[in-house]
């Protein structure tokens, strides 16, 4: 007996339904950061769509109207005394005829809504879980303002080592370092250097390249968790990373080793004759020094990622800090 | 005369001794056919002139085993916990009975694994083992090359000290230098913008939960494709290795595997190719 579709069976062409879909899939997982809820839900409806689509043309052959077959078969029973009987080993396995007119019979049917029952189960099941795993690590992340103390703690033109708790609930495992400066006065208002210990390179801890007077080591009361320290130090050399040897000189600017910029800096502010520390910016490198620097500043990147040249095409997005 | 009846009594106890060891055996087998399956799982044709290099796979499947076995018994007595994680290590090293032992093992034995691996691939290279119809097996083993690193570096947070801290402080900045993804991939990975107790939580459910899982299921394809194929001839053999079916390399692709799968099988009362 000829087969019904007599042709090759049809696999559908190459379609861009799953590409669309795929992208629909990724508006939301970036939305879900950038935006939940204008981004992510635009994605929804892409994902939404597309897949519809998708699973509307995978799904073509199975849901056509089939031929029309009765007269045929009609035809066949009549033609059939006179035509030879099919020896057993040739021809197709006796298989039950397809019911007539059924175009969705109902072990496919239960055979897709096993897989897609399942498919929802699954999903229902991992999407809060990956969401558990991934969200975390981008939501509520900052540099909170920490107070280090007032001014006078922090003498005209002297360079301090200060260490202080980023997030003072968290304790020790958030301690931070910065070198600092007080430049004196600029316009009317103080000026300070604030220079951040994490080596441009790959983040390890840069260190002063000159004495630390480390017996001169102020420790501040605690207050609410926090700890500020303080050691005078003279970075006459600049400072050196322990770790693959980059080397700045004392505005930060890159002079030897593998640092792809300038040490990132930290922005400041006055509060009631306290210096308050604000949230760190990168920086591309610095022409002069103390007071009248002119920074060229810019969003804050992660170790190793460019800020300029042609390579910053490779870090176009940062996540949100 | 007076032998022959004592010979045939001792017999007939050996007899009903055996009976009484193979007993449980077959109604194991009767059951559950494990103990066929034992027998299809490690019997195959190894050539007569192979060597030793043919024992670098099972040697890394030991050395994981170990690390698996130790691991599992460290964490009985680790803490993942930023204030507590040195001190339950130091404690581990000094107080807890054979703890420095349990812990050596795992330290060296992680070391072991990775150059255990490289040495099983460089087999699998220099022998050509893994041409066709092996090529998947070399994929799946590189993924293993790759989670067991992964491993390495999760591994090597635990310790909480500083080089444990800017050795991972290095690695995590190193995978941020990614085009494109490498910042949210570093965020991910320390759990935030900053390395803290997050980050040493979960690298330790990543080192002791998720990743082993991975490589088990990894293990098993890997044996599986072993058990299916075969081991490879060395090249200076002339004997033909492989599985124990008739001395055929491989099962030859039968093509119709995929019925019912990706196929339309006949019971769905739908023939849409006019072969078969």
């Amino acid at each position: 007996m000829e087969p019904q579709h007599g042709d090759r069976p049809h696999l559908s062409g190459p379609s861009l339904y799953p590409i669309a879909f795929a992208a629909g899939v990724a508006c939301i997982l970036v939305g879900l950061i950038v935006s939940p809820l204008v981004i992510a839900p635009i994605g929804a409806g892409i994902a939404v769509f597309f897949g519809y689509l998708w699973a509307r043309d995978a799904t073509m052959e199975y849901r056509k109207t089939p031929e029309p077959i009765e007269p045929e078969r009609a035809e066949a029973a009549q033609a059939a005394p006179a035509a030879p009987p099919i020896p057993a080993h040739e021809g197709e396995a006796a298989m039950p005829e397809p019911e007539p007119g059924e175009r969705f019979p109902r072990s496919r049917f239960l055979e897709a809504s096993t897989l897609g029952l399942g498919a929802v189960i699954g999903g229902l099941v991992t999407v809060p879980v990956v969401g558990f795993m991934v969200v975390p690590a981008f939501k509520g992340q900052g540099y909170p303002s920490v107070d280090l103390g007032p001014l006078e703690n922090f003498p005209e033109g002297k360079w301090f080592i200060t260490t202080f708790f980023q997030h003072p609930e968290a304790g020790n495992v958030s301690r931070r370092t910065v070198y600092l400066r007080n430049n004196g006065q600029l316009n009317g208002e103080p000026s300070f250097t604030i220079i951040s210990n994490r080596c441009a390179h790959l983040g390890c801890p840069v260190q002063p390249n000159g004495p630390i007077q480390s017996d001169q080591k102020a420790v501040d009361k605690e207050k609410a968790g926090q700890r500020v320290t303080r050691i005078p130090m003279i970075p006459a050399g600049g400072f050196g990373c322990p770790c693959h040897g980059g080397q700045y000189d004392p505005e930060g600017n890159r002079t030897a080793g593998p640092p792809v910029r300038a040490l990132d800096r930290f922005n400041f502010s006055i509060v009631n004759g306290h210096l308050v520390l604000g949230a760190p910016f990168s920086v591309t490198h610095v022409d002069g020094e103390g007071k009248n620097a002119k920074i060229h500043a810019a969003k804050l990147a992660g170790p190793g990622q460019h800020i300029d040249g042609w390579e910053q095409v490779f870090y176009p997005v940062q996540p949100p800090h | 005369m007076a032998v022959a009846p004592a010979k045939t009594r001792k017999s007939e106890r050996r007899q009903k001794m055996g009976a009484a060891v193979t007993y449980p055996l077959d109604w194991l087998e009767e059951r559950s056919g494990l103990v066929g399956g034992i027998r299809y799982f490690l019997f195959r044709k190894v050539p007569g002139d192979t060597n030793w290099f043919h024992t670098l796979g099972s040697a890394t499947l030991t050395a994981f085993l170990v690390q698996a076995l130790t691991g599992a018994i460290l964490a009985m007595y680790y803490q993942p916990d930023p204030a507590t994680a040195y001190q339950s290590i130091n404690h581990i090293t000094n107080d807890v009975t054979l703890g420095w032992l349990v812990r050596g093992m795992h330290k060296w034995g992680a070391s072991v694994f990775i150059i255990l691996m490289f040495f099983h691939m460089a087999r699998v290279f220099l022998f050509g083992a893994y041409k066709y119809p092996r090529e998947l097996n070399w994929i799946i083993g590189v993924m293993l090359l790759t989670v067991g690193m992964l491993e390495g570096f999760t591994g090597y947070l635990l310790p909480w000290d500083q080089t444990a801290y800017w050795a991972t402080v290095v690695g995590i900045n190193l995978n941020g230098t990614a085009p494109i993804l490498g910042p949210f991939l570093a965020d991910f990975l320390r759990g935030g913008a900053e390395i803290g107790g997050d980050t040493l939580t979960r690298f330790y459910s990543m080192h002791m939960l998720l990743i082993p899982g991975l490589i088990f299921a990894l293990i098993g394809l890997h044996l599986y494709l072993v058990v299916r194929l075969g081991v490879s001839s060395p090249p200076w053999s002339r004997e033909a290795a492989g599985g124990l079916g008739a001395g055929a390399d491989y099962e030859a692709p039968s093509g119709n595997g995929r019925v019912g799968l990706t196929e339309p099988t006949a019971r769905s009362g739908y023939r849409r190719n006019g072969d078969e």
